[in-house]
């Protein structure tokens, strides 16, 4: 298992770097640059402002510039569109509140969804079933830049319960409505796994041996169903967690959280290239993190399953 | 008093196709420490009759009638009476070992926590209690092998488990559903052999259910014969492969290959089994049967006892059947086929009732497009 680990993180690296020189070059090659503007800046400016930026170097020389800085100094480089903040400022001011609500998003979507999912799947074809593949529907259909706005309607607007932007470490308040709205639609995704799978898993031979042996249903679902139940589950929720915790531009737009979601965003529009790329780093090394850790998840739960 | 006693049970599952019925009316019991083999071809309603006495139909099944078990009503009982039944005083022992035990658990923990749950011992001495018992059924390096998980075991060494964990705490009655059949033959032997000597051993009663008439030769008492969710013939083991008085009896022991009969020949009986979402009015073997008769196409004949211990459900004489089919002769095998009237039976362990019945809740899924 160690082994494995290690090799995992040595096929990482690589992946890494390729995902480093790609989107450097696909940037490069767009037209247009940072400094492009409507109205054009005087020639003299734009040279001035490129040679500080080494944008006046052949690609390959500013890549490597870059992959150096990024590796032996884990220098993201300045913002292209801040000059007073570099790329690590720009993302430590964003990622910890998109961590926040991310991960707080991605507990309540896992605990309701498996609840909701496993309900389901107990009792299946009836109302309950019904009513938690409805509400899973309805969750999945209902995208989260109508959501936020129904839901600042509401909280904020009409009932006044609550603060409709912003973001305060100290005030949770804040972090309510961000939650619902990102995690709504993976939470059905869960509930939707987890009834198919539940119900696959319900019908299968050992558990009937479980329920031969006399025990109680509620040991048959918690000891023998659930584990091979939740696999399929497991394997959504790794790019899942990724995608809650590196943030979502419409939850940032629509509370003004100031999470690195609206960054990212920004910075494609702006061509700020140094802050897209690192927030790509940030969304890659973390999907790679994770995907091990589903992988490592996988062999702890099936005895079958050795690295 | 009869250990097992079970009245007028019938067994249907609701489909998509309609109701399926697959057990139909049927009685019979079972006394402590006797064996007795259920015989029929697959879909004969054989292995839903032993998951409807320990309640373990699928959820689209349904269950009428009676199961007694020592005086007690256990069918359709609250779960609660029935989980105190179930491995306490039946247990059932699974066609599939292979897919049968959980694979996520150590047989260790599998085994203990039916003595945990049922005779309250703690996990330390229900770990040692099925370590005593996976020797019994002859697992080598018993101790060893506990802490494994079942895919570290071979089909048959998983079947020797389900019967050491079925065995835990010593049941009365011991339900075997083609115990053998996943199996391959030379398994086969020695599992009933340990089934045999367990049964000695524990002095337990079981129902063994098979399409295997050797089977039943070897090991049981008296034997009950099922078609299409009806009895066919219930006697005593020995008479029945002596002296065959039901035609569909005669037609499976006619189709018996034998070493001491030359021939390249094999018999069998044309034609399949009745689809049982269309139940047939009369006798389910009748297009089948070659004694049939006006009435068996209206009526279904009932369980008469015609000699003691001896009952057949049969229109036609005793003694015409025991004079044998007027024209029933040996086919090749192809002809058997063609004698179907072309049409594709498939694979013969596959017909509709399996479909419809074993895997029900699979159907199901397919259909609520998750």
């Amino acid at each position: 298992m160690f082994g494995f680990i290690l090799r995992r993180f040595a096929v990482a690296i690589p992946t890494l770097l390729l995902l480093i020189v790609a989107s450097f070059l696909l940037m490069h090659m767009a037209p247009g640059g940072p400094f492009t503007q409507e109205r054009a800046l005087p020639p003299q400016v734009l040279a001035n402002i490129n040679a500080k930026y080494g944008l006046d170097q052949p690609v390959l020389v500013q890549l490597w510039n870059y992959l150096s800085g990024v590796v032996f100094r884990f220098d993201f480089g300045p913002s292209f569109e801040y000059p007073d903040r570099t790329v690590n400022q720009v993302i430590a001011a964003g990622f910890p509140v998109t961590l926040t609500y991310g991960m707080i998003s991605f507990v309540v979507a896992v605990l309701v969804g498996c609840a909701l999912g496993t309900a389901a799947a107990i009792r299946h074809n009836t109302w309950l079933d019904y009513l938690a593949v409805g509400i899973s529907i309805g969750a999945q259909v209902l995208p989260n830049f109508v959501m936020a706005p129904i839901l600042v309607l509401v909280f904020t607007l009409i009932l006044g319960w609550l603060p409709g932007g912003g973001w305060s470490w100290s005030d949770p308040a804040f972090w309510i409505m961000p939650v619902i709205a990102l995690s709504t639609s993976y939470m059905a995704s869960i509930a939707r796994i987890t009834r198919a799978s539940m119900l696959e898993v319900l019908s299968s031979n050992h558990i009937r041996t479980a329920r031969a042996k006399g025990l109680p249903e509620s040991k048959v679902i918690l000891r023998h169903a659930l584990k091979p139940a939740l696999l399929p589950v497991i394997s959504y929720l790794g790019p899942a967690f990724v995608s809650m915790i590196t943030g979502s531009v419409v939850i940032d737009m629509y509370f003004s959280t100031g999470g690195i979601g609206k960054a990212f965003v920004d910075s494609a529009l702006n061509r700020d290239y140094a802050v897209m790329m690192g927030v790509t780093i940030l969304i890659g090394a973390l999907t790679i993190l994770f995907s091990l850790v589903v992988d490592i998840l996988y062999a702890w739960i099936d005895p079958k399953i050795r690295y | 008093m009869a250990l097992l006693d079970i009245k007028n049970l019938n067994v249907t599952f609701d489909t998509n196709d309609g109701q399926v019925h697959a057990v139909n009316g049927i009685d019979m019991s079972l006394e402590r420490g006797e064996t007795l083999g259920i015989v029929g071809e697959s879909g004969s309603g054989k292995s839903q009759l032993a998951f409807s006495i320990m309640g373990l139909l699928a959820r689209n099944g349904r269950a009428t009638g009676s199961v007694k078990f020592d005086g007690q009503e256990i069918l359709n009982a609250p779960l609660k009476t029935l989980n105190d039944v179930r491995a306490e005083h039946i247990a059932m022992i699974f066609q599939d070992p292979m897919t049968s035990l959980n694979p996520y658990m150590r047989v260790s923990d599998q085994m203990a926590e039916v003595l945990t749950l049922h005779h309250g011992l703690s996990k330390s001495a229900a770990v040692a209690e099925s370590v005593r018992m996976l020797d019994a059924v002859r697992i080598p390096d018993a101790r060893g092998r506990a802490r494994l998980y079942p895919h570290e075991f071979s089909g048959g060494m998983r079947q020797r488990v389900m019967i050491a964990m079925a065995l835990l705490c010593k049941p009365d009655v011991l339900i075997a559903d083609e115990p053998t059949t996943a199996l391959d033959v030379t398994v086969q032997a020695q599992i009933m052999k340990l089934l045999d000597d367990l049964q000695t051993e524990f002095g337990m009663a079981m129902i063994l259910i098979t399409h295997d008439l050797g089977v039943v030769a070897g090991s049981c008492e008296r034997v009950m014969v099922m078609y299409g969710g009806r009895v066919m013939e219930k006697s005593p083991t020995d008479p029945v492969f002596a002296d065959p008085t039901h035609p569909y009896t005669q037609g499976l022991l006619a189709a018996i290959p034998r070493v001491d009969q030359k021939g390249d020949k094999l018999s069998a009986i044309p034609g399949s089994p009745p689809n049982m979402s269309r139940p047939p009015a009369g006798c389910p073997f009748a297009p089948r049967c070659d004694y049939v008769m006006e009435v068996c196409q209206t009526t279904m004949p009932p369980l008469e006892t015609f000699a003691p211990g001896r009952e057949r459900a049969c229109f036609a004489g005793i003694d015409t059947v025991r004079a044998g089919p007027k024209h029933h002769e040996d086919l090749p095998m192809e002809a058997a086929a063609d004698d179907t009237g072309g049409m594709d039976i498939g694979d013969p362990e596959m017909n509709m009732l399996d479909a419809l019945t074993d895997r029900p809740t699979t159907e199901e899924m397919a259909d609520d497009n998750r």
